[in-house]
C-alpha cells in the first residue's frame, strides 16, 4: 500500500502536496493497491475531496503540537502511520527534505529525493530522478523493501478523477519537541515561488528596485510569482526568498520569463527545469538566449509594458 | 565545543555534464573539482567563525570518499579548521554515508554537525536528516542564519515564502545554505598551514547501502530559441498563448 504526506501550509494543503496524490495514486496503480493520505496538524480544507486525486483513506493527527514544524516529532509520527505501508510519498519541498531523510532511516526505506517520474517496475524499482542541478537525470534503483519517493515540485501532472476519500483520526503519540519556533516572518498573500506555474523573474538589467513595478504588474496580471537573479538579491534590491538559482531555490514553473537577467550557468542550474523560458535581454550575446524556448533583443523598460498591454488584450482587460 | 562539518567533492559549477559505460558511470575526464559549495560557503565558513570567535572550539571536517577527493580536503583545511577525517569508501549511497558521518558523529562527541543544504551534484538533500536520525539528535535544514549562547543555538531557516527562526540545545545537526556566512578565499598562511594538519583516512564502519545509481540520462534536447522582434511583444504574448499554451 501507499501512503502519501499532505503539507499544509496555515492550514491549507499545499498544491504540490496535491501532484503528490495523483503521483501516489497512480504509483499504487502500478503496484496493484490503494493510496492513502496522512495530514499533520489542523487543517480547514476538505479532506473528502482528496478522493478526487485518488486517494482512499485521510488519516489525520490533530494534536495542536503539530501546528509548529520539526523534523523529529514529524518524522516519528510518520513513521508510526507508515507501519503497514510499502511506499511513502513526499512532495520534495523544504518540508519533505527535513522529514524524508529521517524516516528512511526510522523505516529502513531507501529515499529518491527528487523524482520526477513513475516508478519504473519491470526490472526491480527504479525511480527516476533530477541530478547535476537540472542537467541530467538519474535512475535509482531501490533495494530495500520498504521506499520513499520525494517527488520533485511540478513534475508530475495531477490527475483528477471521481471520487470521495473515507477521513479517519490516527491515534499516534506525538512525543515533545526539543525545537521551539520563537518567530515565523512571511509574506502572505503571494503566490508561492516554488509552487507557481508561472514565474517572472528580474536581473541587474532592470538598473534598481525602484523599476520592479512592470515585473510586479505582468507577474499580477498572469497570476505568477516574481522572482530575482542572485546579484539582486545580494545588492538587496529584492528579498532573498526571491533568489533562484545554484545558491537559491530551484524552480520548474512552466514558464520562466527572464527579463534583464543575463543567463551565467549558475543560474540557469535553478532554472532550467521550467517546462518554457522566455528570455528579454538588450544583449543579443547573452548565454541566457542559448537556453530560452522564445527571446526578444530588446530593452526592458520598453518590451515589458507592451506586453503588459498584450497580455491585458488577451485577457479582456484592455 | 565540538564541530563536525561534512564537506563532499563535486564537479565543478560550470563542468560538461556527461556519461561512460552505457550512462552508467559520470564522465570525469577534464571535470574540475570543487569543494560542494553549500558545505564550503555556507557550512564550513560559518564553522570557522564560530571558531574564530570561540578558540576553544575543535573544528573537524568529515568526507565520505576515495584518495581522490584529498586534494579537495586540504583545500577546505586552507579555508579553516583542525584536521579532517576521510572514511576510505566511494560507495555513494546516501544511507551508507550518513551511517559513516553518524558513527564518527557519535563516537567524537560532537555538539554540532553541519551539512550543506544538498550536494550540486546528487541533489538529493538527505545526509542531514538521515544523520540527525541516526544519532537521534534535533534537525534543523535549510539554515540561513546561526547563532550560539552557551549550549543554546538559535537557527534561522528558510520556509516557503519567508523565514522561522527555532531556539533549540545543543547537540544539533544543521544543514546551511546562503546567507549562513560570507564565501571567503583562503590565503597563502592558510595554504602552507593546510598542508601539516592531520588528514586522518579511516575504513569505513559495516552498513547496509538502500539505494544505487542503475544509469543516466540527459534531458533530450532544446528545439532552439525562437526570436520575436523587439517592436512586437504581443507576437510573444500570442505564442506563449497558442502554442506554448503556458498562459
Amino acid at each position: 500500500m501507499v501512503l502519501v504526506f499532505l503539507d499544509q501550509a496555515e492550514g491549507t494543503i499545499t498544491k504540490s502536496s496535491y501532484e503528490a496524490a495523483s503521483y501516489a495514486a497512480e504509483t499504487a496503480k502500478l503496484l496493484g493497491t490503494t493510496a492513502d493520505a496522512i495530514v499533520l496538524g489542523v487543517v480547514n480544507d476538505d479532506l473528502t475531496q482528496l478522493g478526487m486525486f485518488g486517494v482512499k483513506d485521510v488519516h489525520t493527527v490533530t494534536n495542536p503540537s503539530l501546528n509548529q514544524f520539526d523534523a523529529q516529532v514529524f518524522a516519528n509520527v510518520l513513521a508510526q502511520a507508515a507501519a503497514n505501508y510499502n511506499v511513502v510519498i513526499f512532495s520534495n519541498n523544504s518540508t519533505a527534505k527535513a522529514i524524508a531523510p529521517r524516516l528512511s532511516v526510522k523505516l529502513k526505506a531507501g529515499l529518491v529525493a527528487g523524482a520526477v517520474a513513475l516508478p519504473e517496475l519491470t526490472n526491480g524499482f527504479i525511480v527516476k530522478k533530477s541530478v547535476f542541478s537540472g542537467k541530467a537525470f538519474a535512475n535509482i534503483a531501490v533495494s530495500t523493501e520498504k521506499k520513499i519517493i520525494s517527488l520533485n515540485v511540478n513534475a508530475f501532472n495531477i490527475v483528477k478523477t471521481e471520487g470521495t476519500a473515507t477521513v479517519q483520526p490516527f491515534e499516534a503519540e506525538v512525543g515533545t519537541s526539543k525545537v521551539k519556533t520563537t518567530s515565523v516572518d512571511k509574506v502572505s498573500g503571494e503566490v508561492s515561488l516554488s509552487e507557481a506555474e508561472v514565474v517572472v523573474s528580474g536581473g541587474r538589467g532592470l538598473k534598481g528596485p525602484e523599476n520592479w513595478g512592470m515585473i510586479e504588474e505582468l507577474a499580477g496580471l498572469l497570476g505568477a510569482a516574481t522572482a530575482c537573479s542572485r546579484p539582486v538579491a545580494d545588492i538587496d534590491w529584492r528579498p532573498h526568498h526571491e533568489h533562484v538559482g545554484q545558491t537559491g531555490l530551484a524552480i520548474a514553473p512552466n514558464l520562466y520569463i527572464a527579463i534583464g537577467i543575463s543567463g551565467a550557468i549558475q543560474h540557469l542550474a535553478g532554472v532550467n527545469r521550467s517546462k518554457t523560458i522566455v528570455v528579454i535581454n538588450k544583449d543579443a550575446d547573452a548565454p541566457f538566449f542559448k537556453a530560452a524556448d522564445y527571446g526578444i533583443v530588446g530593452d526592458a523598460f520598453e518590451v515589458v509594458p507592451k506586453m503588459i498591454d498584450a497580455v491585458k488584450k488577451m485577457k479582456g482587460l484592455a | 565545543m565540538k564541530i563536525l562539518v561534512c564537506v563532499s567533492r563535486t564537479p565543478d559549477t560550470t563542468a560538461k555534464i556527461a556519461f561512460t559505460d552505457n550512462n552508467t558511470k559520470f564522465a570525469e575526464a577534464g571535470v574540475q573539482w570543487i569543494i560542494n559549495p553549500y558545505d564550503e560557503w555556507y557550512a564550513l565558513v560559518r564553522a570557522i567563525e564560530l571558531k574564530e570567535a570561540d578558540p576553544a572550539t575543535v573544528l573537524h571536517l568529515i568526507n565520505v570518499g576515495g584518495a581522490e577527493v584529498d586534494p579537495i580536503i586540504r583545500k577546505a583545511l586552507a579555508l579553516g579548521g583542525d584536521e579532517a577525517i576521510r572514511i576510505d569508501s566511494t560507495n555513494d549511497d546516501p544511507f551508507f554515508i550518513a551511517a559513516q558521518i553518524a558513527d564518527v558523529a557519535k563516537t567524537g562527541g560532537y555538539d554540532l554537525v553541519f551539512t550543506g543544504k544538498e550536494t550540486i551534484d546528487y541533489n538529493g538533500s538527505s545526509i542531514g536528516g538521515m544523520v540527525a536520525e541516526m544519532t537521534d539528535l534535533p534537525y534543523i535544514s535549510h539554515a540561513i542564519k546561526f547563532d550560539i549562547e552557551g549550549s543554546t543555538a538559535s537557527v534561522v531557516r528558510e520556509i516557503e515564502g519567508g523565514e522561522e527562526t527555532n531556539v533549540v540545545d545543543l547537540p544539533l545537526v544543521v544543514s546551511c545554505q546562503k546567507g549562513m556566512a560570507v564565501q571567503r578565499i583562503p590565503n597563502m598562511k592558510g595554504i602552507m598551514g593546510a598542508r601539516t594538519k592531520p588528514l586522518k583516512v579511516q575504513p569505513a564502519v559495516a552498513s547496509e547501502s538502500y539505494t544505487e545509481v542503475a544509469t543516466y540520462d540527459l534531458p533530450a534536447a532544446k528545439a532552439g530559441v525562437k526570436m520575436v522582434s523587439a517592436d512586437q511583444p504581443e507576437e510573444l504574448v500570442r505564442l506563449l498563448h497558442e502554442e506554448a499554451r503556458v498562459i
